[in-house]
């Protein structure tokens, strides 16, 4: 009688097998530092048949396993189950085909994100969504959980870039879904599975359409009072049929963060600061800017700064990209979200923020993209306080049950995760979580695809009230 | 004949999925047939299920009943300046939404930003136990729940009745040019198709019409510019400027695919642009006539009725008489029947061709 060590043992080389506690525990949580969980082995393949391989021992086994990335989920996508065993993708990092004439790209699931704008750079191309975390996350995981950026509202997030893709599905099964072409014949799978948040399986290989790089950028940043001003100017925006490549706002507190980060220059004493981002041929961003520039000057700004060269477009950036992990600076621990709410009620939906923030007896910072309603509420606390966390997650939970209210959505691009599953019901009725049980039952009989994740079931993981993740106190990788 | 119900609510429409054993959700039918099966089956017409439910200009969504004619959704979207970009065929000929979306059909205006799929945000349905369920969202962004509305693209009405369906738009651009480039093969169409999905020039529409010796460039934007970018892309391939009125009519011949003829079998194809020599051979071997479409990721091909159906590629016939599918291979026997099972467990909605 062989023990499940044994048999686990014949599909991988020792090296890439992790048993002890201490290799264990660089693996027991993702971005969502507040929980972790303990496998009982990490799996390290290398190539697409031993990841086909794991996934037929763990069917045939009844074991639980999780993929995981780089591990920058923000709603715990990657956290380990108990007792199961977590595949880490990040050695299937090749870019299989790189095809310019026709602008596609396939990749295995392990390669960053960024990796691929860096690749078709040489061609004038890109890979359009641009999570904050780009420099070091990966593919697979943005297929399994849909990110999304900074450009959605114009170019939609990574399902709207996904063509194609060959997985192997909890059962063992593989499959291929899509193709090369942009168009789909018959329903479309592949954008069922993208978003499936690692619970119908694993990506092997992945077909990504490439844009060509913009031409000309025109980003201008615009300090005002008042967040309802701000607010005001992106309806603007929006009403003049403008569709600029980004709108981002980012309020006092991201302000301070991030100027005391990255020094970022930003015009001193305003309540909000806006960045939008007009692309595309110098003729039209030409015709363009001049439109946008006179709607932001009607605006009642405190100042009005256009990026005069590539240089200063970055600066921009930069502060907004980092904003996150400067606002980690002011404190110890935050929960951030991803909420969605109809652009028009986003003052609202910014001023009741605020006050529940102010009777959690917590601080609150925005930055969030406006151009799509995408709020991101970011909740400092102190988990060595008692009673501190539970307060921030109560906040938490009333934010995402506004965003319902005001009709918009518990998630823009982070997933359900483990963070919000006890939220996904308030999105639908008993009828349609059925349904959706039912879907993730046709891909994974057994529940042993990433379990635990998206719906309000399965074992609770442990919750721990500290820390940052490693790789953020770093400043590699920021929640946005 | 079979029978036609026509339910004049979502009620009643989940009432009349419970009352038969197969049933077939159908719009205007200008895409005959997709809805010509076999089986003995009750079509359930969506024409009394029409109507705008909620249209958010600021919000750039909108929700409708599933009968609404794209003809009237393009002209309440007009009123506020916005569109549907993937740019949907067959709007004069009076196709629904439902429809629309059911078959899974896109035009020119796919090439610049997506298609359908790309600009679906959420979707309410009847599945095969006759229950009224709706998932996705009405918002421009989320992420919650698996992506039922974009695998209803394409679902053919096999997986579930769609009822009611919310969109993304975009604002309409002030302008549109149109550029005639002629070419004499496909080869020199695929090269010019190539070079501009990587320029800088952002083409809305990049086609080969149907007789295969232009190269149709649409730009879309603010007026003045357009003309300049015109005069460059004309400077590399010599090609005319056309006047709006033919612009209009040529686009419009399109989109209602006039260019065929109406005893022709249609058929839709998602191709890349590296195909495409071999399938316009193809497709004039079998006596045909192909509209490539969106850069090349899309063609149309027009057959006359009994021509064999050797494309090389997987097809949809979308009129016409013959099987449903040339040519295709569903994803996988195992998975592809689980999520048939989970959505339409008595098969109601028939699959045959």
């Amino acid at each position: 009688m062989t023990t499940f060590a044994n048999r686990l043992s014949l599909l991988l080389p020792p090296e890439r097998l992790l048993w002890q506690p201490a290799q264990l525990a660089a693996y027991q949580s993702d971005a969502l530092t507040a929980y972790h969980a303990q496998p009982i082995a990490i799996a390290i393949p290398e190539t697409a048949d031993e990841v086909i391989a794991l996934v037929r021992f763990c069917s045939k086994e009844k074991i639980p396993f999780v993929a995981r990335g780089s591990g920058t989920s923000l709603s715990g996508g990657s956290l380990p189950v108990a007792g199961g065993i977590v595949i880490a993708l990040n050695r299937l990092n090749r870019i299989l085909h790189l095809d310019p004439r026709q602008r596609i790209a396939v990749v295995e699931p392990g390669v960053i994100n960024l990796a691929v704008s860096t690749a078709a750079s040489a061609h004038g191309l890109y890979y359009a969504p641009d999570p904050s975390s780009q420099s070091i996350c990966t593919i697979g995981g943005n297929v399994a959980f849909n990110s999304g950026g900074a450009h959605c509202l114009k170019y939609g997030m990574t399902s709207n870039h996904v063509l194609g893709l060959k997985a192997v599905l909890a059962t063992g099964e593989v499959v291929t879904f899509g193709s090369s072409s942009r168009e789909q014949l018959g329903p479309d799978w592949c954008g069922l599975f993208t978003g499936n948040e690692g619970l119908f399986g694993i990506a092997l290989e992945v077909t990504l359409q490439l844009l060509p790089k913009p031409e000309c950028y025109h980003t201008v940043l615009a300090g005002y009072r008042t967040l309802e001003e701000a607010g005001d100017a992106v309806s603007a925006i929006v009403a003049s049929g403008l569709l600029p490549g980004a709108i981002e706002l980012m309020d006092a507190l991201a302000l301070e963060a991030a100027t005391a980060a990255v020094h970022a220059d930003y015009p001193a004493g305003c309540a909000a600061v806006l960045i939008v981002e007009l692309e595309g041929p110098r003729e039209i961003v030409a015709t363009e800017r001049g439109r946008l520039d006179a709607i932001l000057a009607a605006s009642q700004p405190v100042e009005m700064r256009p990026a005069r060269d590539s240089t200063e477009r970055l600066a921009i950036w930069k502060g907004r990209k980092s904003a996150f992990s400067a606002v980690g600076r002011l404190s110890p621990d935050f929960i951030v979200q991803d909420g969605v709410v109809p652009r028009r009620r986003l003052g609202e939906a910014l001023r009741r923020i605020g006050e529940m923030t102010r009777d959690a007896q917590l601080r609150c910072a925005n930055v969030f993209h406006a151009g799509d309603g995408n709020l991101h509420p970011l909740i400092l606390y102190n988990g060595r306080n008692p009673g501190e966390l539970e307060r921030a997650e109560a906040l938490a939970g009333k934010i995402l049950n506004m965003c319902v209210e005001l009709g918009g959505s518990i998630t823009g691009e982070h997933g359900v995760g483990v963070e919000k599953r006890d939220y996904l019901p308030a999105m639908f009725n008993p009828e349609e979580m059925a349904c959706l049980h039912r879907i993730r039952d046709a891909f994974d009989p057994l529940s042993l695809a990433n379990p635990g994740k998206m719906f309000p079931d399965g074992q609770a993981p442990a919750l721990v009230s500290h820390g940052l993740h490693p790789l953020e106190k770093a400043g590699l990788i920021s929640r946005e | 004949m079979s029978t036609i119900l026509t339910p004049s609510s979502v009620t009643e429409f989940a009432d009349a999925v419970r009352a038969h054993s197969t049933v077939l959700a159908v719009g205007a039918q200008t895409k005959p047939r997709l809805s010509a099966v076999n089986a003995a089956v009750v079509r359930l017409s969506t024409r009394s299920l029409t109507g705008i439910v909620e249209y958010e200009p600021d919000e750039y969504t909108f929700t409708a009943r599933a009968g609404t004619r794209l003809s009237d959704l393009a002209t309440a979207l007009a009123e506020k300046g916005q569109y549907l970009p993937f740019d949907p065929p067959l709007v004069e000929s009076g196709a629904t939404l439902g429809g629309t979306v059911a078959a899974g059909l896109s035009g020119p205006g796919r090439f610049r930003y997506g298609g359908l799929r790309d600009f679906i945000l959420g979707v309410q349905f009847i599945d095969g136990a006759g229950r009224i369920l709706r998932l996705g969202g009405k918002v421009v962004k989320n992420a919650a729940g698996f992506d039922l509305p974009k695998f209803f693209v394409g679902s053919l009405g096999r997986y579930g009745v769609l009822t009611e369906l919310t969109l993304k738009v975009f604002p309409r651009p002030a302008a549109t040019l149109t550029l005639r480039i002629p070419v004499t093969t496909t080869s020199a169409a695929v090269e010019i198709l190539t070079v501009l999905g990587r320029s800088r020039w952002e083409a809305e529409a990049v086609d080969i019409n149907p007789t295969g010796d232009a190269v149709l460039i649409r730009l879309a934007g603010p007026a003045e510019p357009l003309q300049i970018i015109a005069q460059e892309i004309c400077a590399r391939w010599p090609g005319e400027i056309l006047s709006v009125i033919a612009a209009r009519q040529i686009w419009t011949t399109l989109a209602e695919f006039r260019w065929a003829s109406s005893d022709d079998s249609l058929f839709k194809l998602a191709v890349t642009p590296l195909q495409l020599p071999a399938l316009v051979a193809a497709t004039q071997q079998c006596g045909g006539r192909a509209h490539i479409s969106a850069g090349g990721n899309l063609a149309f091909v027009a057959l006359p009725a009994g021509a064999a159906t050797t494309l090389g590629v997987p097809a949809l016939r979308i009129r016409g008489t013959g099987p449903l599918w040339s040519q295709a291979t569903a994803p996988s026997p195992a998975i592809f029947a689980a999520v048939k099972a989970a959505l339409d467990p008595e098969n109601r909605f028939p699959l045959d061709a």
